[in-house]
């Protein structure tokens, strides 16, 4: 089943990490196996990293807490090796850091370099976005992360109901399209010609860190506006090029889009107004963040809209 | 063992109806209002069912429905129901003889096998409207999304603006009235039963085909939209089964031999 969510502030800024939160936990039902957040704050010119070193779920043997402190240690070294220098260094649990630091080079020898070491991952890289994803229900989450209060400009979210594959933080949704700086994905459905699309991809130097099939959309994504496409090109270029059923969201530093398929088999509330839009696979998620009495509609089949900032 | 939590939040196994509705007037005309706010679905569906089949209020209002899921499912009697806003999925399903009025719009597969009864929505519907509708009729005001009337069986469904992708998808039975435009694939893989479309259509399903109106269809567009007081549009065309899924033909043989 799965739900995702997005919302934009046209203008300005809102508690995105409040508003998120709220869409996620009104959908718990439709996945409680983990919930992600892809947020954007404030642009700067520092770069900001999400990574994982372990999963939740893996056995805590001896030395654990010591591997993950050598683990930590030895990012913040192979950062500083290449040439970032490093700001700040935060860890909400004892597996999961953000890591802000100035760098100038190309971020995929770096992405790369930061997961050679064992066990970790990078969620995110850009210079707004942060991902956050963990498992367990939004609020929980947001809790554990200190979402509340994170302001920004927009936001994509997603609750899992795992079945394509593992319950953990790497099949967990928004996914980064790695390495392409500061663009993300959440995605309902299921992609059947994803093997082909990640042999394709993984030919021109692409990773994946997971057996996710959500995880190509971003990559692809990000791979054809690289190539010079816009976004809401490439968005309707997937129509096309993707087989299976689904509705997606991607986000880029300054847009947010949604497609879906041609069968319109996954659902999408959509709600649009001056100063906000707000989407999500169940009105109540709307609703969450909207007090007022509000119109709403649901996209049709082959539709993909966008909205920049 | 009596399982007596949900993880989930989905089942409440000992809710009873909450009895905040106020009840107002005498005997037959007597009206009930409730706000739902701050009551979960079962406890909405509970007072619901308390106020139609215990107190026999035969009008009953539901304030701040929020979009909520499976909102009046199957109400089995004779009443007025009026949803002061929106409803999230599988609103209305399972329903035989209620006159439901929603003044919001509804998610997914609205009125889903209805028996009899009208449910007519105020805005817009999402996909799956009416879906194994076998009587009654559900009217929405503005525009549905795809699979509108999936496995009619009966009833008529009417459509005040578009309709998405594959209307009336394997229709048994009924009508559908759809008065704008209507998405790719229509009335694909329909056995029987009349699609009536007043906008463009994108694209026909397999084996439905086009046929001349008749008097009696305009009598009965007149009449259903005059009811439910929707602008006709200029021109409607009819499409109805082609037939040609009915029998297998000779370049199916060895389907034909599985069946004979």
């Amino acid at each position: 089943m799965c739900g995702i969510a997005g919302i934009i502030h046209r203008d300005g800024t809102g508690d995105i990490g409040s508003e998120l939160t709220r869409m996620l936990q009104s959908m718990k039902h439709r996945g409680p196996d983990s919930s992600g957040f892809a947020l954007y704050g404030p642009a700067s010119d520092m770069l900001v990293m999400r990574i994982k070193l372990a999963d939740p779920n893996d056995a805590r043997d001896v030395g654990w807490a010591d591997r993950m402190e050598r683990h930590r240690n030895e990012i913040e070294a192979r950062l500083a090796k290449l040439g970032a220098v490093i700001d700040a260094v935060h860890g909400d649990q004892e597996y999961s850091y953000r890591v802000r630091f100035s760098y100038t080079g190309e971020l995929k020898p770096l992405a790369d370099y930061v997961e050679d070491v064992p066990g970790s991952e990078v969620l995110s890289l850009g210079h707004s976005l942060e991902i956050v994803k963990d498992l367990s229900d939004a609020e929980s989450v947001a809790e554990r992360y200190r979402l509340k209060g994170f302001t920004g400009t927009h936001a994509i979210g997603h609750v899992r109901m795992a079945t394509e594959s593992d319950v953990d933080i790497s099949g967990a949704h928004p996914y980064w399209a790695y390495p392409f700086s500061d663009i993300a994905v959440v995605h309902n459905g299921q992609l059947t010609n994803y093997h082909m699309w990640r042999r394709r991809l993984e030919r021109i130097g692409h990773r994946f860190q997971s057996e996710c099939d959500s995880e190509i959309i971003a990559v692809y994504l990000a791979q054809k506006m690289a190539d010079g496409l816009t976004l809401e090109t490439a968005m309707k270029q997937s129509l096309d090029e993707l087989d299976g059923v689904f509705t997606y969201l991607a986000v880029t530093a300054d847009a947010l889009g949604m497609a879906k398929d041609e069968m319109a088999a996954k659902p999408l509330v959509l709600y649009e107004s001056d100063d906000l839009v707000a989407l999500a696979s169940e009105e109540v998620a709307i609703r969450a963040v909207i007090g007022h009495e509000i119109d709403t509609y649901d996209p049709y089949e082959r539709q993909v809209l966008v909205w920049r900032r | 063992m009596k399982i007596n939590y949900d993880a989930r939040g989905l089942a409440e196994p000992d809710a009873r109806a909450p009895e905040v509705a106020t009840i107002d007037g005498e005997g037959n005309d007597r009206r009930a209002v409730f706000d739902a706010a701050d009551l979960s679905t079962r406890q909405i569906n509970l007072e619901l069912r308390r106020l139609v089949y215990d107190e026999d209020i035969a009008d009953v209002t539901i304030l701040n429905p929020g979009a909520k899921h499976s909102i009046a499912v199957g109400i089995l009697a004779r009443c007025a129901i009026t949803i002061d806003g929106s409803l999230g999925y599988f609103g209305c399903g399972l329903i035989d003889g209620p006159e439901i009025r929603i003044k919001g719009r509804v998610g997914w597969s609205v009125a889903e096998n209805m028996m009899s009864g009208v449910v007519v929505i105020d805005k817009n519907a999402g996909s799956l409207a009416g879906a194994a509708l076998r009587g009654g009729d559900l009217v929405v005001r503005r525009d549905v999304g795809a699979r509108t009337g999936i496995d009619q069986k009966g009833g008529t469904i009417i459509v005040g603006g578009d309709a998405g992708m594959m209307t009336g998808f394997m229709l048994q039975r009924g009508r559908q009235i759809i008065c704008g435009n209507v998405g790719g694939g229509l009335g694909d893989s329909m056995y029987d039963g009349v699609i009536y479309v007043g906008g463009k259509i994108t694209s026909l399903g397999v084996d439905c085909v086009e046929a001349e109106p008749t008097d009696s269809d305009d009598e009965f567009l007149d009449r259903k939209l005059g009811i439910y007081g929707l602008e006709r549009p200029a021109a409607f065309r009819k499409f109805v089964c082609g037939r040609k899924l009915w029998n297998y033909d000779n370049l199916e043989p060895a389907e034909r031999k599985l069946v004979l």
